[in-house]
């Protein structure tokens, strides 16, 4: 938890390691699109300037250009944070759980918001280290929860399963409007 | 009198009735979990309102907002880790009243602080809306593109320390609502994709850099789970001691109310006044970060305050503040009840509405808290890395029922890694989402206003526009001005943390 020394360090922001990194990157990025905007963007006649279509992007990118530059220049000349690496190795390790989130996303429309919804969140359980039925039957418990909550009840926009066409017909019906 | 009875009416329904109970007690619950936020809760409910009517969605949502910092004082007092973000003040007078095993006493301070606060807030207001029918006319395009560039520049400055990486992200922003065709069909900042042809959905942006980051930052790191001991005795008998304090809290809740409506600003600043005034004022100010009810009190008053007020420039000007009000937008646009002037001049009964139910919901909070805050402290237990898999399960619901596309919850993912990053290295992602909001409606505004204007004193030539000019250049002045004396009194690097703050990843 924070201790300031002050009241107005408790609303400041400090660096932390990987911020040179970051303002690398997103200094490269500005100089990207400071570069892609004659191309990507058009300047119509007989308009003023401030109501160009072009205005907004050129003045947001020269602002992110500005901006990033002074951050850059304010990590370089700042102290060195130990730590680099490992906080990007941690920025890496996000990939993985984006690409649950992504194959659970593409297993719904094949296999069933219900079924789907059951296999993520105990295999993803059980990847994050649970193994105790109790933790398992809370998971389980918790996708079913979500299913009946949202698709049930709420009917939200969520596609029958393409696997549920393989039941008895009325069983099919049933579940491609609830689960 | 007529069109509060009115507005009335529109909540005396069961399917109102319901969403405000879901609303508050779900928000309560969600502000006490260290580590969700009100902010993630919104996001991914978002999509699910859309269905609803506007009332009924904006009461869901508004009951979330407005309970969300009762439930964060709890975890705040009791373990010293506060449940949203606007409760890391709480916890610097609440923690040393809980080790000296005052616990009970600062709870009920907190909650009656809350209530007064929130209260006070919208009895402001419902004053105060019959003026703000007669002012908001008055702003016409120029002067919404200037009060919305007032509101960039605040956000930006806002972010003391962090102003360079703020004002890049704010930028960012603009770019990515700029991205798709722009008004003469032209593609633009599209480079060629299909994909980017219609452009950044403002909600997929916010479920990936709010709900999907924090189940990001939740999976990748060790597992944890809060502690907090059950508290004995009535709270209810507490809260009575309150009293004792009404000027403080009143005060706080009119800086609450004040900085609300301003946008950009926000609780932290309201706070921030709210618990300086305090301190000054006291009788024992050195008491104050040792367990002084008074510090308690105006941090809790003055942030509970802020929900009501911070509604009045998006009623009444179509203008979010802070990233909760820009994600309500959308609710509206989604109904095509386009807020601004208009509204506020044609639809007082519904803004009385959302007002009237606003009073209920700090009512059922209170009640609710009474009742279970030894239920709560069970509830907050949970695992963080299980909390990371539900936060996971549920973005999905809320980026895939938007429209079905795996494209979405690409983009969705993509923008949950940036906000992972951006919360890891303490830099806030409010930006991006009032950059992309206000970057909107700045476009169509200047636009509009280029038709009148020939040179640049004609856009200042009306009084509303030249005082928004005026506190522009001077707010910009006055930065200045505490950049050169914070740079005086700098500390070294070393006697700087470094370490992540989890109210700043909220």
């Amino acid at each position: 938890m924070i201790k300031a020394r002050t009241l107005q360090d408790l609303f400041k922001r400090y660096r932390r390691p990987g911020d040179l990194a970051y303002a690398v990157i997103w200094f490269a990025f500005s100089v990207f699109l400071l570069i892609s905007l004659p191309q990507e963007t058009s300047w119509a006649s007989g308009t003023k300037f401030l109501a160009q279509p072009a205005f907004w992007p050129y003045a947001a990118v020269i602002a992110m250009l500005a901006f990033s530059g002074l951050h850059l220049v304010s990590s370089l000349i700042s102290e060195r944070l130990e730590g680099r690496w490992v906080e990007i190795a941690h920025w890496l390790k996000s990939f993985e759980f984006g690409a649950w989130f992504l194959a659970y996303v593409v297993l719904v429309p094949r296999i069933g918001y219900l079924p789907a919804t059951l296999l993520f969140t105990v295999i993803l359980a059980l990847r994050l280290g649970y193994r105790s039925p109790r933790m398992l039957g809370a998971a389980a418990l918790f996708g079913l929860v979500v299913v009946v909550v949202f698709k049930s009840l709420l009917r939200v926009n969520v596609p029958g399963g393409a696997a549920y066409e393989l039941l008895p017909p009325g069983l099919a019906s049933f579940m491609l409007t609830y689960f | 009198m007529d069109t509060f009875l009115s507005g009335i009416e529109l909540l005396l329904r069961w399917d109102v009735a319901l969403a405000l109970l879901i609303g508050s007690i779900g928000g309560v619950i969600i502000g006490a979990i260290p580590g969700v936020g009100a902010a993630v809760a919104i996001a991914i409910l978002l999509p699910t309102t859309f269905a609803l009517d506007p009332i009924v969605g904006l009461t869901l949502l508004l009951g979330v907002y407005g309970s969300s910092m009762y439930g964060g004082a709890l975890p705040a007092i009791l373990i010293n880790t506060p449940g949203t973000a606007v409760n890391a003040l709480t916890t610097y007078d609440g923690y040393p009243m809980t080790r000296r095993g005052e616990a009970r006493r600062a709870l009920a301070l907190a909650y009656s602080a809350s209530f007064w606060g929130g209260m006070f807030g919208i009895l402001c207001l419902i004053f105060l809306s019959p003026l703000l029918a007669l002012v908001a006319p008055h702003f016409g395009s120029r002067e919404i593109f200037l009060a919305a560039l007032l509101g960039i520049i605040l956000v930006v400055l806002a972010h003391r320390g962090q102003v360079f990486a703020a004002g890049g992200l704010a930028a960012f922003g603009i770019l990515l609502h700029t991205v798709g065709l722009d008004v003469r069909y032209n593609q633009r900042m599209t480079f060629e994709q299909s994909w980017l042809t219609g452009g950044f959905n403002l909600i997929v942006v916010v479920l990936g850099l709010f709900a999907l980051s924090q189940a990001f930052l939740l999976l990748t790191d060790k597992d944890s789970a809060p502690e907090a001991q059950p508290v004995q005795g009535s709270l209810f008998s507490a809260m009575r001691e309150t009293w004792a304090y009404k000027r403080v809290a009143t005060v706080a809740g009119s800086f609450g109310v004040l900085m609300g409506m301003i946008p950009g600003v926000g609780e932290f600043t309201a706070q921030f006044m709210s618990y300086t005034y305090a301190r000054r004022s006291s009788a024992t100010p050195e008491a104050f970060g040792d367990g002084a009810p008074e510090g308690l009190i105006a941090s809790e008053a003055a942030n509970n305050a802020v929900p009501a007020a911070a509604m009045i420039p998006l009623l009444a000007l179509g203008i979010p503040g802070e990233a909760l009000t820009a994600m309500m937008l959308s609710v509206f646009y989604v109904h095509n009840v386009i807020p601004g002037p208009q509204l506020f001049q044609g639809q007082l009964d519904f803004v009385y509405a959302l007002y009237v139910a606003m009073i209920l919901l700090n009512v059922i909070v209170l009640v609710f808290l009474i009742f279970s805050t030894n239920l709560l402290t069970r509830i907050i237990q949970v695992p963080t890395r299980f909390l990371g898999m539900v936060i996971l399960t549920l973005s999905f619901v809320g980026v895939f029922s938007l429209r079905n596309s795996v494209t979405d919850c690409a983009i969705a993912a993509g923008f949950g890694v940036l906000g992972l990053i951006l919360k890891r290295l303490n830099l806030p992602i409010v930006p991006i989402v009032l950059g992309m909001v206000l970057g909107g409606i700045m476009e169509v505004k200047l636009r509009s206003a280029m038709i009148r204007v020939n040179s640049p004193l004609d856009f200042v030539d009306r009084p509303i526009a030249a005082i928004l000019a005026g506190a522009i250049v001077l707010i910009l002045v006055l930065h200045v001005r505490t950049l050169r004396k914070e740079h005086l009194a700098r500390l070294s690097e070393a006697q700087i943390d470094h370490e992540m703050h989890d109210t700043q990843q909220r």
